[in-house]
């Protein structure tokens, strides 16, 4: 069994939750940058929940089944078609040998996860399937889905028709709201922009990927005065360099916020403001550029309700699927 | 030295051991991180030392995090009392500066440099007091520097020059980081050189280009077929300037297998070569020579 490839659609990764273990050297943990959606679509067609499968950033490709299996898509909203006729998306459904599935135009969110049942088979690397373009590990030889790739598939046995309630469909809001639990280098910027941080509406930028994701729109920070350490750099917005945690937000040049997310650098030389919360990592994955978004300031117990409440999500889903 | 303690959200706590880099703020951090891998704590997932700090990373589910603090701030004093020496080796990297790879480059991002009207080695330069970019050159492959964190990307080490203080070279990073930086480059930001391992985004500042892979994923260059990254924190750098035929003699050398980085074991006492910084460098670089 395989998946043919005849569009790759604009960036379609294989994906899976990821190789811990490897940060010290600078490989991030990658893998999905929805688990939770990810998690569904393996649920919905039988697989280990951290089987790899296919994430598709706003456009989603075209591939032909080479046996009769069973398929599930998740995340973002974009209508799913089996030889041009629409199938629903968050539930298992039947292919056979042969059929073409195909995606329209995204309706909502930014990335979908396609999970076929017995999931994808690809060489993992230290570990994982999960392609990291940048040092070139997982995925199809290190690299992103092309036309004409054959991507294998594990033996499977998925039940179609099986769904997640509309309610266990977690999607960000309009603005969509990060929590941000404030610390690492908090104190270098001035109580007025610590404010003014959590009062702008920001805009996701262009320049949003699975590194991470830069905002704009807000107002450029101001620094609490000191002597730069030695070997920091002139610029206030330079440290020692230093690791950067998951979801940390740095600002360079005290302009543009970035939140680095799977394939996060490792370290570097850019203070940061805090870190958004586990719980609301999934989220930023599904988050468009341009779209608005505001930062709501935590504490770290309500940082661990959050995860709590993420957790008896991903619990029901499992209840509903079980 | 005042150690920092600071959660990272909910999975991570970041540990500043100083603000400014020094060998001591390194060894300490290296110290805690030894210990705190000797602790073997459950819950703990990552742990990744930096220059002057380290990050642990840890599942909050098996873990509160007001209890993972209190455990890191335990090993404080452990790291105090730990012997400031390890062994290590001294490795050769040849550098071919001035190249045309990092040139082009440098020069497709001039907006964002401090000196749009300059490349990045004259900047360096003059900023550091130095008549031309051949000194500053000179400057930073004649002494040897100490690998102080592997990261950013796969691979990449950041190295901090074994000298006196005042004698550092320190350059800011590009005003903007660059999207773009060719594999290999031999970089410069703060008091830090680095190497990058991959082709990417970068804000430091480029000199030059080492033929010599340091990450391979796939495991084919000769030195590297038992892991694929090759630098680890502690090793030793030399830098050795070479020219475009020698470039091409070792890229080739690197492609067909038969290239041997040239590398010696050493010993590392941080309190020897505080108190003797030339005497130390002679013999490290005495046992390069009789590799």
């Amino acid at each position: 069994m395989a998946l043919e490839i005849r569009k790759p659609g604009l960036l379609t990764t294989i994906q899976d939750l990821g190789r811990p273990g490897y940060f010290h050297l600078g490989i991030p943990v990658g893998g999905a940058m929805d688990r939770l959606a990810l998690r569904a679509a393996n649920r919905l067609v039988g697989n280990d929940e951290g089987a790899a499968a296919l994430e598709a950033v706003f456009m989603g490709p075209e591939f032909t089944v080479t046996e009769d299996t069973v398929l599930a898509v998740t995340g973002g909203e974009m209508p799913i078609k089996l030889d041009g006729e629409p199938v629903q998306t968050w539930t298992s459904f039947a292919a056979k040998k042969g059929q073409v599935v195909s995606f329209g135009y995204l309706s909502e969110g930014a990335r979908i996860y396609i999970a076929v049942a017995g999931g994808i088979a690809t060489e993992a690397k230290l570990g994982s399937r999960a392609t990291y373009a940048i040092g070139a590990l997982g995925g199809v030889d290190g690299r992103a889905v092309a036309a004409g790739d054959v991507l294998p598939v594990g033996e499977g046995d998925g039940i179609a028709g099986r769904t997640v309630p509309e309610a266990l469909r977690r999607r960000p809001g309009q603005p969509a709201e990060l929590r941000v639990l404030p610390g690492l280098y908090w104190h270098r910027i001035t109580e007025a922009s610590q404010k003014a941080f959590f009062e702008d509406e920001w805009k996701v930028a262009p320049e949003a990927d699975r590194m991470g994701y830069r905002f704009r729109g807000g107002r450029p920070v101001d620094f609490v005065e000191r002597e730069q350490p030695f070997g920091a750099g002139s610029d206030p917005s330079n440290i020692v360099d230093g690791c950067y945690p998951y979801g940390s937000i740095q600002v360079p040049g005290g302009t543009e916020p970035i939140v680095l997310h799977r394939d996060a650098v490792s370290g570097g030389g850019y203070f940061m403001i805090g870190a958004v919360i586990s719980a609301d990592m999934d989220l930023i994955g599904q988050l468009q550029p341009n779209v608005p978004v505001r930062f709501r300031q935590v504490d770290m117990d309500q940082a661990l309700d959050a995860r709590r409440a993420r957790q008896s999500t991903l619990d029901e889903i499992r209840a509903a699927l079980a | 030295m005042k150690t920092r303690y600071s959660h990272g959200g909910d999975e991570h706590i970041f540990v500043e051991v100083d603000e400014e880099m020094s060998l001591d703020a390194f060894f300490k951090s290296l110290s805690m991180t030894n210990a705190l891998r000797e602790a073997d704590i459950d819950g703990v997932t990552e742990i990744c030392p930096a220059n002057a700090s380290f990050q642990v990373k840890f599942d909050p589910d098996v873990i509160a995090p007001g209890d993972m603090l209190d455990k890191l701030k335990a090993l404080e004093d452990v790291a105090e009392s730990a012997e400031k020496k390890m062994t290590t080796r001294i490795v050769e990297v040849p550098v071919f500066y001035q190249d045309p790879w990092t040139h082009e480059t440098l020069m497709r991002f001039r907006e964002r440099h401090q000196d749009p009207d300059g490349t990045d080695l004259d900047y360096a330069a003059k900023i550091n007091g130095y008549d031309s970019a051949e000194a500053f050159i000179e400057a930073h492959h004649s002494s040897p520097w100490f690998v102080s964190m592997v990261g950013f990307v796969a691979g990449l080490p950041f190295l901090y020059q074994l000298v006196e203080r005042e004698k550092q070279l320190q350059v800011p990073k590009y005003l903007r980081p660059r999207t773009d930086t060719p594999k290999q480059t031999v970089g410069y930001g703060g008091c830090f050189s680095c190497i990058y391992s991959v082709r990417g985004a970068g804000g430091y500042q480029m000199f030059g280009i080492t033929p010599m892979t340091i990450f391979d994923p796939e495991q084919t260059v000769s030195y590297l077929k038992d892991f694929m990254v090759f630098f680890r924190p502690g090793d030793i750098v030399k830098f050795a300037p070479i020219d475009r035929a020698e470039y091409d003699r070792i890229l080739a050398a690197v492609e067909d297998g038969s290239y041997r980085p040239r590398i010696a074991e050493v010993t590392f006492d941080l309190d020897a070569f505080n108190a003797d910084m030339a005497g130390v460098n002679a013999k490290l670089m005495e046992a390069l020579d009789g590799a």
